[in-house]
């Protein structure tokens, strides 16, 4: 439980981040930068995401007998 | 419970403040805690299917019928994880595809049960 309340933290924080540096990028003038910051924190977000996603189903697939 | 709770009021303001700033990644945030709620729960479910599975070995039921209504739980739960997660990103067609898919393959499942029951109350009735 620990681990997964640092994951969630992590996230939050990532997002908030990505949002404030792309707030700033976009007063500068960059809106290029901007859109490679978001798609980065975007796909960093996304992987850990995955990762858990993929353990909930093998979870379920173990558990509900899909031996499949 | 109490770390369910909290983990859910948590993981329900960290949405909203992101969702101010970036809704994908709040969103992102959304699927990863009903991803750990439910690890976080599994261990309880397999004690009670274990001891289902227990029952009916004790009771001679045919363990493809027990196999079977298993099967359509855990298909019943991962429609319905998926359904609400695409109908909170505001897909609800996508969602009730799902949610189809799911309904159509339980029924595809429960067939041999469905023929067993048919033919069982064909042979009770008089010629």
């Amino acid at each position: 439980m620990g681990i997964d309340m640092n994951t969630i933290f992590q996230i939050a924080g990532i997002g908030i981040v990505v949002a404030f540096l792309v707030t700033v990028l976009e007063q500068m003038g960059k809106k290029d930068y901007a859109n490679w910051v978001t798609l980065i924190g975007f796909i960093y977000i996304l992987f850990m995401v995955a990762s858990i996603v993929e353990d909930l189903f093998q979870k379920i697939k173990s558990v509900f007998l899909f031996q499949g | 419970m109490l770390q369910i709770v909290g983990l859910g009021l948590v993981a329900t303001f960290l949405a909203l403040i992101l969702k101010e700033h970036k809704s994908p990644i709040a969103f992102l945030l959304v699927v990863f805690v009903g991803s750990v709620i439910f690890l976080f729960l599994i261990d309880q479910i397999y004690e009670i299917i274990k001891m289902v599975e227990r029952l009916s070995i004790n009771a001679h039921v045919n363990m493809i019928y027990v196999e079977t209504i298993l099967k359509i739980i855990g298909i019943a739960y991962i429609a319905e994880f998926g359904a609400q997660i695409t109908k909170d990103a505001g897909q609800g067609a996508i969602a009730s595809k799902i949610e189809l898919g799911g309904k159509v393959l339980i029924l595809s499942m429960a067939i041999p049960i469905l023929t067993v029951i048919i033919e069982t109350i064909i042979s009770m009735l008089p010629n």
